[in-house]
């Protein structure tokens, strides 16, 4: 402020007529483009009144489709951490050759559509492919069914925890471990007692990003979902359903508790960029 | 053989490293793989009749069109959003810097029904198009709307961080030589911003072409004219035609690969070229 407040002019800066064109145009353009469409799911599940809305979370399949969102994040996430702690260790505290190689796989499912990451799994288990049958006659149901829908969450969320924790654990090297090995620590108690306190915050905003995608995801679990009310509908799924039906204010209402989460993320991620900036790694990516 | 790596003191890696190639390969690449055996048994002639069929022709236009012009869309105006929270101080800078991350958070169907409900002739936006004859739901125009939002942080958070790291010193000697501001930004600022500007237009694209969610509310879906591949993909599965679902999905795949090798060398040119700054 105190710069274009002075009456000395910045020879390396914009003049104040166009300081004050250019951050308009950036805000008329993030009003219309990221706040309208926000403030809009929030005026149109209010605008029936509040009974409309909290009707909505009464009936039975809206309830299921909670219910079957928190199932499916709460084993893809901690699935999907495990592989991303184990992958950061092995690319980042090692040097092989075809490391980049191995970054550009695991990298791989963030630029695949999510209806082929869907249709892959129904290639692989549904009932024309080679699988199906065999699974059917043992009883096992994987696609239209739970098991399915986490495959394709999985594959949808793969990298996002991988992709938070690599740079970070690359970032800071290999030598506290080297300390703590010589120090007469175990591989366990290295890792649990310095690399785990080290990434704990790159960890946790890399656990929140996967989250939020694993609860709001649409397109591969709607491949693979089979679309049964109360028994495969996640809340998007449940969400589309309610909104094809012409039943706006029911479909917005779902709605916002999705936003909601998207908000307590985004406000997540916002503390732990500010608090924690420097171990949350430089350079990040999505 | 053994010199595949480098020796190390730290514990583990055969433990990790094969934890991450076992749990990669049955997620990711067993199931990819399943994809290209299916398309390899439609056979070479069913394969090209499915790929090159009119509808699906015009729906890989419609998605890879849509997707170009958003994140041409993005770039501009990303790059001005990019450059004001960088260099501006004004209050509600970080409220705005925080926000910018929205699309990334909000699901894909939350936006798409939101977005619908925005640019219908109704609605709030819609309605102010409408007396003039623009229809912007369920036509084409509305697909770009959708991607414009999807693709926006990709271009802000690929661009920021290169211009919080431009040297300012550089301008001033732009100054003090005579260049004006505008051949300063344009001449010298910009320039330096290229390798990140392409990159960001690169994933903002990537990740619009795929896109289904956000889109298929606000698209009207109408064949031959609004219906994205995606979409495609998923009415021929409807329709149990798993060699017509593959074959798209296949041509989407070698698209999409292609794409991520040129964004990895353009981070590697970019990194190359100015390492030094």
């Amino acid at each position: 402020m105190s710069e274009t407040a002075s009456r000395y002019r910045d020879p390396a800066g914009e003049t104040a007529f166009w300081r004050v064109i250019l951050t308009l145009i950036a805000v008329a353009f993030l009003g219309i483009v990221v706040v309208l469409p926000l403030v809009t799911v929030f005026y149109e599940a209010f605008r029936k009144g509040s009974d409309a809305f909290f009707e909505a979370f009464q009936e039975p399949d809206a309830i299921a489709a909670i219910r079957l969102t928190l199932t499916v994040a709460a084993i893809a996430v901690p699935l999907n951490l495990v592989f991303g702690v184990a992958a950061a260790w092995a690319v980042a505290k090692f040097e092989f050759r075809g490391k980049t190689f191995l970054v550009t796989l695991i990298d791989l499912p963030f630029s695949i559509s999510p209806v082929i990451s869907g249709l892959v799994y129904v290639l692989l288990f549904g009932a024309q492919s080679y699988l199906g049958p065999i699974l059917k006659s043992q009883g096992i149901q994987i696609i239209f069914a739970l098991p399915g829908m986490v495959l394709a969450t999985i594959f949808v969320t793969f990298p996002f925890i991988a992709r938070e924790l690599i740079p970070l654990m690359e970032e800071q090297g290999t030598g506290d471990e080297e300390a703590a090995l010589s120090l007469g620590a175990s591989g366990w108690q290295t890792f649990w007692y310095v690399t785990l306190p080290n990434v704990k915050w790159g960890l946790l905003y890399g656990v929140l990003l996967c989250n939020a995608r694993a609860m709001g995801e649409f397109g591969a679990v709607s491949v693979v979902s089979g679309h049964v009310r109360g028994l495969t509908e996640t809340m998007p799924l449940h969400i589309e359903i309610l909104y094809n039906e012409y039943n706006f204010a029911a479909a917005f209402a779902v709605a916002t508790l999705l936003a909601l989460l998207a908000l307590v993320t985004l406000a997540l991620k916002t503390i732990l960029e500010l608090r924690y900036g420097d171990e949350i790694a430089a350079g990040r990516k999505h | 053989m053994k010199n595949w790596r480098q020796p190390s003191v730290l514990p583990g890696f055969g433990l990790t490293l094969g934890y991450t190639l076992l749990y990669l390969t049955l997620i990711i690449l067993v199931p990819l793989a399943a994809l290209v055996w299916r398309s390899t048994g439609i056979g070479w002639g069913p394969f090209w009749a499915l790929a090159f069929d009119q509808r699906t022709l015009l729906a890989l236009r419609v998605s890879f069109g849509a997707a170009l012009i958003a994140a041409a869309i993005n770039v501009i105006f990303g790059v001005v959003v990019a450059w004001v929270l960088v260099r501006y101080q004004f209050p509600g800078r970080r409220l705005l810097d925080a926000i910018i991350d929205l699309p990334f958070a909000l699901p894909t169907a939350v936006a798409g029904i939101s977005l619908a409900a925005l640019y219908a002739p109704k609605g709030w936006v819609g309605q102010i198009f409408a007396p003039l004859g623009i229809k912007i739901a369920f036509t084409p125009l509305g697909i770009v709307i959708a991607l414009i939002f999807v693709g926006l942080p990709f271009v802000v958070r690929t661009v920021q961080p290169v211009m919080a790291e431009l040297d300012r010193e550089l301008e001033e000697a732009a100054a003090t030589l005579g260049a004006n501001r505008l051949q300063t930004l344009s001449m010298v600022v910009l320039p330096t911003l290229v390798p990140a500007i392409l990159t960001g237009f690169a994933l903002a694209f990537a990740r619009a072409v795929g896109e289904y969610g956000s889109v298929i509310f606000i698209a009207g879906n109408v064949p031959y004219v609004s219906e994205i591949a995606p979409l495609l993909i998923v009415i021929r599965l409807e329709e149990f035609n798993y060699a017509g679902a593959t074959s798209i999905a296949c041509i989407m795949l070698i698209i999409s690969f292609v794409m991520l090798l040129v964004i990895n060398m353009l981070q590697m040119w970019s990194r190359r070229r100015y390492s030094n700054v």
